[in-house]
């Protein structure tokens, strides 16, 4: 298949491999922001191909790992409604709130519908006014917007029974907040290709300068997580500190900027609460002025709470790079896909998934690389 | 504790799961939890215990195989076929599976109210058609009509006997290190043909369902005294399942090459679009056999001579018996551990 083919080519992953091991000298950690790229290196076994210095840290690029408890359970509340159709993307519907899960409401009897658009949750709003039509605006600037058309088709068609209950989130204040953590190990980042896509990677240069940091914008398949690797020890070793663009076929400077108006027109920058991390100023979209109306939780009344997380789990560690699935006790015994803990286990992209999808359970643990001299 | 009837409490935990979810019935690992802790727990009988497609028994002097499924496919009408050649391939796979001659079906409708009375002639026409091809004949059935709302449009159960005309023991715990395993084409097919046409996953392509009677393969290869180790058609929960339940209960290692696996190149496409793995993707016409490494050759000529649509290969064989692993090898030649499917496969965000 084009386009896929070329970047699973075992002679040229062999390759890159063959020049890490050739260029790497020191003790690096190396994230991969998103949630997509720890599958893939997980699934190909990147990791287990580096050198010894080289350690690759799992970062928070993933929608449904970050997405708060609070929020969670205020789209179980929606969809519990009698005249609620609630719409949400496939992976939210296994994620635990404080009780239960959306698939549990759906049993229950609530109209929980999974949907591969937003826009699809428009066409069921269309179909059935006599029913209130939420959907569940998750995601990163890769989902954000088609949320944002959704709102725009919303708007225009002047539908009354539609709202969208919104945790949508931004990249660069999470690695910006990993970046002050004085916890931090990371040397270096593979920023999110498909992100990119939409926001270009002007942004990424500010945090390379600031915080002198070699940033990577990286695709998602061997081949290229592999050169985006290799690049970023290419500046590690060489002492610079610069954002690169590995996925060039489909990332340009500014992005999408059609995409980018169309979000600044609907979306105002909110701070917002991550899974793992707590509040991050200025980190998520919240519909502006113009397009309140269709903020579901102004419409349904919702109200601010707090809920517990797992005392047990240590996934807030995982989506900041300081542990590792395999660090944690309570992985693979009383946490697992059917039964977890916390969100790094119940999405497809979360990294304690993906480790035990892809890894024996009895495997030793991880130790962390020390980290360079930066 | 134990109840007035002498009953133990449920044997699922309220703690776990309150109600019955989808994922209890998409052929992962929570089904297998449900099965064996609810019904084989309450039927206790020995010939469930074994896990396999059919049950094998002996009630007089001839050996035969005994399976029975319901079929709840949505939408009824799919690129490749129907739920009527389902409710007739999938027992008759579910018999061959067992190493069975197919020789009678029992079929029972549940019936929606408003039903198209020329959609369930279609149906019975393509059930018709494909028990003759199978060479297995309908011999008995039930009807029922229930309210609106009540089923969704057609369910079908349907219940094959066979006869078992060979000595050999076929099923997981007969492979040994070393057997080849061979699938008899690519994968994802069925899978793939019915999200097409699903409400709401609007994407168009020209992938029919695979659905195909296997029963003429399997007992080619017994005529030609080829020594069948294990058989097992992949259905829900893929390629990857299937292999899952083999290994754990032979507690074999099964070693697999990702690029020895079939996919077509359109079914790919559909799964990287959709966020899916192949390997996890619903089959209707697909089966793994083990066979020792000797008889691979001749396997292969006789399977691929039965389905002319497609060719089958070696994925893999059987590694050592220790810790019960389906290992693959990666690209990049790391190994990484197949599981189970986990719970329905859901769409990705992004």
């Amino acid at each position: 298949m084009k386009f896929i083919d070329e970047y699973r080519d075992p002679d040229l992953a062999r390759k890159y491999v063959r020049e890490i091991e050739r260029v790497a000298k020191g003790s690096w950690n190396i994230m991969e922001v998103c949630g997509g790229q720890t599958h893939a290196i997980v699934r190909y076994g990147i990791d287990s191909a580096l050198p010894r210095g080289v350690t690759l840290l799992h970062g928070p690029g993933c929608p449904v790992c970050v997405t708060p408890v609070e929020t969670i359970d205020k789209a179980l509340e929606l969809a519990s409604h009698d005249n609620v159709t609630f719409c949400s993307f496939g992976d939210m519907l296994r994620v635990p709130g404080s009780t239960k899960d959306l698939l549990s409401v759906r049993a229950e009897g609530g109209d929980v519908r999974i949907v591969y658009s937003p826009l699809d949750s428009l066409k069921i709003a269309r179909e059935n006014p006599d029913r209130e039509v939420v959907f569940f605006g998750i995601g990163f600037e890769t989902t954000a917007p088609t949320t944002a058309m959704t709102v725009l088709q919303a708007k225009r068609f002047g539908l009354s029974n539609f709202s969208v209950l919104t945790a949508l989130v931004l990249i660069p204040p999470a690695i910006e907040s990993i970046l002050d953590s004085p916890l931090t190990r990371v040397n270096a980042f593979l920023a999110p290709g498909h992100v990119c896509t939409v926001t270009g990677f002007r942004e990424y240069e500010r945090l390379s300068e600031k915080y002198g940091v070699p940033i990577v914008v990286t695709g998602f398949e061997a081949v290229d997580l592999l050169q985006g690797i290799l690049m970023s020890l290419r500046q590690l070793e060489n002492s610079e500190a610069r954002t690169e663009n590995q996925y060039g076929r489909a990332v340009q400077i500014d992005g999408n900027t059609a995409a980018r108006k169309l979000m600044d027109d609907v979306f105002e920058v909110i701070d917002r609460k991550w899974r793992g991390f707590g509040t991050i100023p200025s980190s998520g979209y919240g519909l502006s002025g113009d397009y309140s109306e269709f903020d579901a939780e102004k419409r349904f009344g919702l109200t601010d709470r707090v809920a517990e997380e797992s005392t047990e789990c240590i996934s807030a560690q995982i989506l900041q790079g300081i542990k590792k699935p395999s660090d944690c006790p309570a992985f693979g015994v009383t946490c697992t896909p059917e039964k977890p803990l916390g969100a790094t286990m119940v999405s497809n992209e979360g990294a304690c998934n993906a480790y035990y999808r892809y890894r024996s359970r009895a495997k030793s643990k991880s130790t962390l690389g020390k980290g360079g001299e930066k | 504790m134990k109840r007035d009837s002498g009953w133990p409490e449920c044997p699922i935990p309220k703690s776990d799961c309150e109600n019955i979810l989808l994922a209890h019935g998409s052929g992962g690992r929570m089904m297998h939890q449900l099965i064996d802790r609810i019904f084989v727990e309450a039927f206790g009988t020995a010939e469930l215990r074994e896990a396999h497609d059919g049950a094998v028994l002996q009630p007089g002097s001839k050996r035969i195989a005994f399976t029975t499924d319901s079929y709840v496919v949505d939408p009824i009408f799919f690129p490749g076929g129907d739920i009527g050649t389902l409710a007739v391939n999938g027992t008759v796979n579910d018999l061959a599976m067992c190493g069975a001659r197919p020789m009678y079906l029992s079929t029972g409708f549940i019936i929606e109210e408003g039903l198209a009375v020329e959609d369930l002639w279609r149906v019975a026409k393509s059930m018709r058609d494909s028990a003759d091809s199978a060479g297995i004949r309908i011999v008995t059935g039930d009807t029922k009509v229930v309210e609106r709302g009540k089923c969704d449009k057609l369910f079908i159960n349907s219940a094959g006997v066979g006869v078992v005309e060979h000595d050999l023991d076929i099923g997981p715990s007969s492979i040994r290190t070393g057997d080849k395993i061979i699938i008899n084409g690519d994968i994802g097919r069925h899978g793939i043909a019915v999200m097409s046409e699903r409400e709401g996953l609007s994407f168009q392509s020209d992938i029919e369902s695979d659905c195909a009677p296997l029963a003429k393969a399997v007992l080619r290869m017994l005529d030609a005294g080829i020594e069948v180790h294990c058989l097992r058609d992949l259905t829900r929960g893929g390629l990857a399942t299937s292999l899952v339940e083999i290994s754990q209960t032979s507690g074999y290692n099964l070693r697999l090459n990702e690029s020895s696996i079939p996919v077509r190149d359109d079914v790919r496409g559909a799964c990287e679009f959709l966020g899916l793995d192949p390997m996890y993707v619903a089959n209707e016409g697909r089966f793994v056999t083990f066979v020792p490494g000797d008889n691979s050759d001749e396997a292969m000529e006789i399977i691929n001579s039965e389905s002319p649509d497609t060719s089958s290969s070696v994925i893999g064989s059987v590694g050592e018996k220790s810790g019960a692993l389906v290992l693959i090898q990666s690209i990049i030649g790391a190994e990484r551990i197949v599981e189970m499917l986990s719970g329905e496969q859901l769409p990705r965000i992004c």
